[in-house]
């Protein structure tokens, strides 16, 4: 690990704060997520180096790679929930680590997270859960509330005869389309999937797929997603990050990125798998 | 957010060239509404012109709408499109989104309306429900024990050792502490009403007998119902919520066999030897205490102790522990295995548990009380 000495600490120069003037840059044509010079360690176990990766507004950005390469914890350390060893992780042009709670508060309002297992309140009804996020808020009158939390339930193709179900009574697929309405509760301009097909079966994800296509057309969100499931990748990203060997090793749209020559890359898509999803891509490219 | 784009409402007279209109702008998403409270003045504005048709509606100068700035209006027309409404070209997606939910209702939810006496029915029906569950355990736990007794090599040995080192071995610190702290109590304010009539030296008798026989086995169960008991429901909860129980079953291992047994087992071994560690802990908490208040000495107070307790009395105490520790087991498991896999359940489950085995256990104490009534004494 002597690649350490020369890595420059903490507050690289890297990471000076866009604006500074506490506005975020949620119209400009900034990347949106910033990623710079990441480390992280856990233990003596290094899983980043050096990583260095830029979202762009309006993009579908999926990040894969073979397990243990840190997808799920690089997710968590753009949401601040995890942080790295240094390095410097900016969102809307706000460096998340150094951003005071209060920044902080506000930029968490400004996106909206899927987790994997869904993480619903399972104390609360479907309808309290999607409208947990605004009555945070404070200020909103229940009544918009009960209307925004049904045009919010419709989005994803949930009928308001679900709305008073609790969690633990609901199906994977209706969990997934819950987390994902609440997710969007306060309409986030930056929305994170965490194998958000995972556990779907294909009919059910291939329903999720067109509705995170459409939601992502209708609102103009920009979608940072960790997926293993290729039928998925393909059909919905505009871009893609292959993390192996603690490094993003290839970044750019399918059809690139497919074809640069690293053993993973030739696994993971190049295998039979890969080429049946690619086929019927293909095949649907076609019918269009 | 930046207040640089307040959402605001510009309301023109009904004189004016166009008739009475209202003109928008700013940006109206959920954050510009909800900073400052922005939308309490909007809801002000908006309230008198509620239903009102001859308003001519103009949304194009909003730089930023979203579906809760449009529900926003939509609500102010009264959930209908008004007749004369100008929107901008990315605006016309909110409203016929909303338009599409705008009919949608809530379920009803149906109160619950039951009578006092009908609470009071189901109460009982509950009450039932758990005591038949309890006995079917108990059951289950009995066949059990006969199983492990006929193949005493193939019993959940590991397990009921782990039992003992929790709820026994980790015990000792606690219960060593509150008894002897409970005996020092004890003899201070003893010694002062013996003191009052010269009665000094039947301390020893008023306390080896209320710690032996009553206070030792009680504040060890206590203990060990608040320790173990709500781990083992907390365990036993989060194995279901994790399916480990489910997992169990499917590889053929029996939960009473293999989770319940051994627990009300070491229990029932573990709780004797807690209850004579108490006893201990007291008696000389009440030692020490006697010394300094009635100066009393630790060797007088040995030797006055097998006179004045009878051995009964510590047998009594030893039953005590053995069934208080299996009835702590017994309904710790019974709650767990009724935990359903959410939070709140969870938590209630274990607050029911410990609630109910130290009720359990001091209603236990009484019918000992009672059964034992006249047994010990000199």
């Amino acid at each position: 690990m002597n690649a350490d000495s020369d890595i420059k600490e903490d507050n690289a120069p890297a990471c000076a704060t866009g604006s500074g003037d506490g506005q975020f840059d949620l119209h400009g044509h900034a990347p949106v997520v910033e990623i710079s010079n990441l480390w992280t360690k856990f233990g003596r176990t290094v899983v980043h180096q050096d990583l260095n990766l830029e979202i762009e507004r309006g993009e579908i950005l999926s990040i894969v790679g073979g397990s243990g390469t840190g997808k799920t914890v690089l997710l968590r350390q753009m949401l601040g929930l995890e942080h790295p060893a240094r390095g410097c992780v900016k969102v809307f042009g706000e460096d998340i680590n150094q951003a005071s709670s209060e920044q902080l508060q506000q930029l968490r309002n400004h996106w909206g997270m899927l987790f994997q297992e869904g993480a619903l309140y399972s104390a609360l009804n479907v309808f309290d859960n999607v409208a947990q996020p605004m009555r945070e808020l404070r200020v909103l009158p229940e009544e918009l509330i009960r209307d925004a939390v049904l045009l919010k339930m419709n989005m994803v193709g949930l009928g308001p005869e679900h709305a008073l179900k609790m969690p633990s009574d609901l199906s994977g697929g209706m969990v997934k389309r819950v987390a994902l309405a609440r997710a969007l509760a306060l309409e986030p301009k930056l929305l994170f999937l965490d194998e958000p097909t995972a556990g779907l079966d294909p009919d059910l994800s291939e329903s999720f797929v067109s509705l995170i296509q459409s939601l992502h057309r209708e609102l103009g969100l920009t979608v940072v997603m960790v997926t293993h499931d290729l039928d998925t990748l393909f059909a919905l990203s505009s871009r893609i990050a292959v993390l192996a060997e603690k490094h993003v090793i290839a970044l750019g749209p399918t059809s690139e990125v497919i074809k640069v020559d690293h053993p993973f890359i030739k696994q993971f898509f190049l295998g039979d798998r890969g080429k049946r999803a690619l086929a019927v891509l293909d095949e649907k490219k076609t019918e269009k | 957010m930046p207040t640089s784009h307040t959402p605001t409402l510009t309301l023109t007279e009904a004189g004016s060239r166009q008739g009475a209109g209202v003109v928008a702008s700013g940006t109206w998403q959920v954050h510009a509404l909800a900073h400052d409270n922005a939308i309490k003045a909007i809801n002000a504005q908006l309230k008198p012109l509620q239903g009102d048709t001859g308003v001519h509606w103009d949304l194009s100068q909003i730089d930023s709408l979203d579906h809760i700035g449009a529900q926003l209006f939509w609500n102010a027309w009264g959930k209908t499109r008004p007749q004369q409404l100008t929107l901008s070209a990315g605006q016309e997606e909110f409203f016929r989104r909303i338009e599409e939910t705008g009919t949608l209702e809530l379920p009803s939810t149906r109160a619950n309306r039951l009578t006092l006496v009908m609470k009071l029915g189901m109460a009982v029906l509950l009450f039932l429900e758990h005591l038949k569950g309890f006995i079917a355990l108990v059951g289950q736990v009995t066949q059990d024990i006969f199983r492990f007794a006929r193949h005493p090599l193939r019993g959940p040995w590991r397990e009921i050792s782990a039992n003992i080192f929790h709820a026994g071995f980790q015990a000792l610190g606690i219960t060593a502490l509150v008894g002897f702290l409970i005996g020092v109590v004890l003899s201070y304010l003893s010694a002062q009403q013996l003191r009052a009539f010269g009665g000094d030296i039947y301390l020893v008798n008023l306390l080896g007998m209320s710690v032996i026989r009553e206070l030792g086995p009680l504040l060890a169960a206590i203990l060990v119902a608040g320790r173990s008991g709500s781990s083992i429901t907390a365990q036993l909860g989060v194995m279901r919520v994790t399916e480990e129980l489910d997992a169990m079953l499917v590889m053929g291992i029996s939960h009473g066999f293999r989770l319940i047994m051994p627990k009300v087992v070491a229990l029932a071994i573990c709780m004797p030897l807690l209850v004579i560690w108490t006893d201990t802990a007291a008696l000389i908490g009440g030692m020490v205490a006697a010394k300094t208040e009635l100066n009393l000495s630790a060797r007088y107070f040995i030797q006055k102790l097998p006179d004045a307790v009878p051995l009964a009395n510590y047998m009594i105490g030893l039953g005590k522990g053995v069934v208080f520790g299996m009835l702590i087991a017994l309904i710790s498991c019974h709650f767990g295995l009724r935990i359903k896999a959410n939070t709140e359940s969870l938590g209630r489950g274990t607050t029911t548990a410990v609630v109910t085995a130290i009720t359990v256990v001091i209603l236990a104490d009484a019918v000992f009380a009672i059964v034992f009534n006249g047994v010990g004494y000199r």
